[in-house]
């Protein structure tokens, strides 16, 4: 009897208490009121110093809002997810596989190089997340992928920038191309480089290319060099600038060398001394000669990290603010993964005259931003200086 | 093509074709005694490369700290000399540890161990000291002679008078020292050497210390006229050099050198006559088609006959 007793009293209990857990609470947050934001980035490979200020840009921007999103009724404590793409095509679609179909983050930030971004983007589009690259700046990274965007202006424009500004500065009629021909940023470039010269009338008397991890030129600038050009173009990573401006003032070159963003992006100061300076090119940002948002922003970042950002810092924060603004602007999220990545897309594509630090920027329908370009001076002091501002 | 352009072409060959020349002989020298690909050995040079360049770096702090203040050619050659040392270490570690075992194994899982090694060499270097890249502080300051149009600088011709000095002295002790004797002896019959009271284990190990010392030359040479450095800079070249190694002729060390400037003039040339773009495509399809008429490269013979060191 007491034995019934008290499995009678247990059972009830048991009921109660999950009646109790059942009763209706106040509808929960969705994601658990976490927010995931990815990151992928080379953080090692060729360019890991590219990996490192992208980390430590969007790492900047989250400290800035202390972690913490409201968005709508809810405030959302913020995951960061940071993968390593090894600075290979085939890992940044891993990556960032990875990081959607089962991290389920609401949106990408990265890749960085076009090689990876444009497969990211691939993959980014598809599953529907969006995604923003802060520094590929190659056309095909967000052409016709309504789910992609970027912070930085593209390499039609730049190489059209690039080509203004040797025909109206340096005033040459005829230029040399080297560039690394099975990289996707490099070769885009020097493409678009070529024909905005041709447009230019500028001829181009020598275009040549190497392939990644080539260590020397020899060949090729030896072939520029008696191709009677006036101006080399380069549009190369940190990797092989200094490579290719030493072993060019070897073999008697002494004419211009002009490059591109690229060359801002990572460590050259250290790597190429004395060897590049008075050599131009075109960029995102200045370091040297900052004003306004940009020095506030330069400042706190040094403060943090003890270095000085490359225009991939600048960049990689500008996107990470500009995807928390969008994430804000949907007004609330629903819970339903797929319906809250649709709200941000349409958000970042409504971005208008937005106030970042590599300037005021809009979107295109296409994903691409608006924006001027800067004109840098590899300086004595081995620093990137603000020469000139070139807009389209 | 101008005679001008021919004479500056052939420079960089002449150099270009010194660094393949001097890694190919480390290739050459192993098959030759031990007929083993060593697939590890771009990453010796990657090695030697890494010791120069911190025995440079330490060298350069002791002469700047004043404690023994030393001219820039002296500390190039300490450095050489140090990075020779402590790659033939790293060499015959590797000869010990990983390919001793497999001695008398299938000659296919010798050569994967190597790919391996390879590999974990590289991802070691890249967890020790992370993926940025690294300067080679310059020592010489680099001065440009021009002789007719054509632009030479004092690395150049230092490049390839230590890399032919280098053969010269390696051929030398192949062929008049007890131990080279033995060397060539392994290379001609493999079993019988070690019945006749050859230790082979000391000539497995010396075999390396030579090649290793070449690949560490070669390191320290190819970071001053290419001084940017990075874990996996031994990946490529290494193919290469093995490449020119078996175009010249498996386990010859005349070989390996005529391989390796063969190599460094086609592709120069190729780059220079046709689109650079081509260069790879070009170079290697001559490369093939010299196999295809002489499959054991220039030097080689049968493996049953005699191999040449």
């Amino acid at each position: 009897m007491l034995k019934k007793v008290l499995a009678l009293t247990l059972a009830l209990a048991f009921v109660t208490a999950l009646f109790t857990a059942c009763k209706p609470a106040a509808p929960p947050v969705p994601y658990g009121g976490v927010i995931k934001i990815g990151n992928v980035a080379p953080m090692t490979g060729d360019i890991p110093k590219v990996g490192e200020d992208g980390d430590n840009g969007v790492k900047l921007a989250l400290d800035e809002i202390g972690w913490e999103l409201k968005v709508g009724p809810h405030t959302y404590k913020i995951e960061y997810l940071l993968e390593d793409n090894e600075s290979k095509a085939e890992s940044a679609v891993a990556a960032g596989t990875k990081l959607i179909k089962e991290d389920k983050v609401l949106a990408l930030i990265g890749c960085y190089a076009s090689k990876q971004s444009i497969p990211l983007g691939e993959v980014a589009d598809r599953e529907k997340c969006p995604d923003i690259s802060p520094w590929s700046t190659n056309p095909r990274t967000t052409k016709d992928r309504p789910y992609v965007f970027r912070a930085c202006f593209i390499d039609p424009f730049q190489g059209y920038v690039g080509a203004k500004y040797v025909k109206d500065v340096y005033g040459v009629k005829k230029v040399a191309v080297l560039y690394d021909v099975a990289s996707d940023y490099p070769k885009g470039l020097a493409e678009f480089f070529k024909k905005s010269c041709e447009e230019l009338g500028i001829e181009v008397v020598a275009f040549e290319t190497f392939t990644t991890k080539d260590r020397d030129f020899s060949a090729q600038l030896t072939k520029i060099i008696e191709s009677g050009a006036e101006l080399l173009y380069t549009p190369q990573y940190y990797d092989e600038v200094p490579l290719i401006v030493r072993q060019a003032k070897e073999l008697g070159w002494d004419k211009p060398i002009f490059g591109s963003d690229s060359w801002a992006g990572g460590d050259l100061a250290s790597l190429c001394g004395d060897d590049c300076v008075g050599y131009r090119f075109t960029t995102h940002y200045a370091m040297v000669g900052a004003t306004g948002r940009t020095k506030e922003f330069i400042d706190k970042f040094k403060e943090k990290y003890g270095y000085e950002p490359s225009d991939v810092g600048a960049l990689a924060y500008d996107a990470a603010q500009i995807l928390l603004e969008a994430i804000k602007n949907t007004g609330g999220l629903t819970g339903d993964l797929e319906k809250d990545r649709e709200a941000i897309k349409d958000q970042l594509a409504k971005i208008k005259e937005w106030e970042g630090t590599t300037g005021k920027m809009s979107f295109t329908p296409e994903g691409d931003p608006i924006k001027c370009a800067v004109i840098c001076e590899y300086n004595e002091e081995h620093l990137f200086e603000f020469v000139d501002w070139a807009c389209p | 093509m101008t005679l001008t352009g021919f004479f500056r072409y052939f420079a960089s060959a002449l150099q270009w074709g010194s660094f393949y020349a001097l890694i190919a002989i480390g290739y050459s020298m192993v098959y030759g005694v031990l007929m083993l690909y060593n697939f590890a050995h771009g990453d010796i040079f990657m090695a030697g490369s890494y010791i120069g360049l911190f025995l440079c770096g330490a060298l350069l702090a002791i002469s700047a700290g004043g404690l023994i203040s030393m001219p820039a050619w002296l500390i190039l050659i300490l450095t050489i000399v140090g990075a020779m040392i402590g790659t033939s270490i790293v060499g015959v570690l590797v000869e010990r540890l990983a390919y001793k075992p497999l001695r008398n194994a299938p000659r296919a899982s010798a050569a994967v161990t190597g790919m391996m090694l390879g590999l974990l060499m590289e991802t070691a270097n890249l967890w020790g000291l992370g993926a940025e890249r690294r300067n080679f502080p310059s020592l010489i300051e680099t001065t440009v002679y021009n002789i007719g149009g054509v632009s030479i600088t004092n690395t150049k011709i230092m490049v390839v008078g230590v890399a032919l000095a280098v053969m010269y002295i390696l051929h030398l002790f192949v062929h008049r020292t007890k131990v080279g004797l033995a060397m060539r002896g392994c290379a001609y019959d493999f079993p019988i050497v070690p019945l006749m009271g050859v230790p082979m284990d000391f000539i497995a190990s010396a075999t390396f210390v030579l090649g290793s010392s070449a690949a560490a030359i070669a390191g320290v040479l190819f970071c001053i006229s290419y001084p940017v450095l990075e874990p996996y800079m031994g990946m490529l070249i290494g193919w290469k050099a093995f490449i020119a190694a078996i175009l010249g002729g498996r386990g010859s060390i005349i070989g390996a050198v005529f391989g390796g400037y063969l190599l460094g003039f086609i592709e120069i040339f190729v780059a220079a006559i046709f689109p650079s773009t081509l260069r790879d495509l070009i170079a290697y399809s001559i490369a093939l088609l010299i196999l295809t008429f002489r499959p054991l490269g220039f030097f080689g013979e049968p493996y049953s006959a005699q191999l040449r060191l």
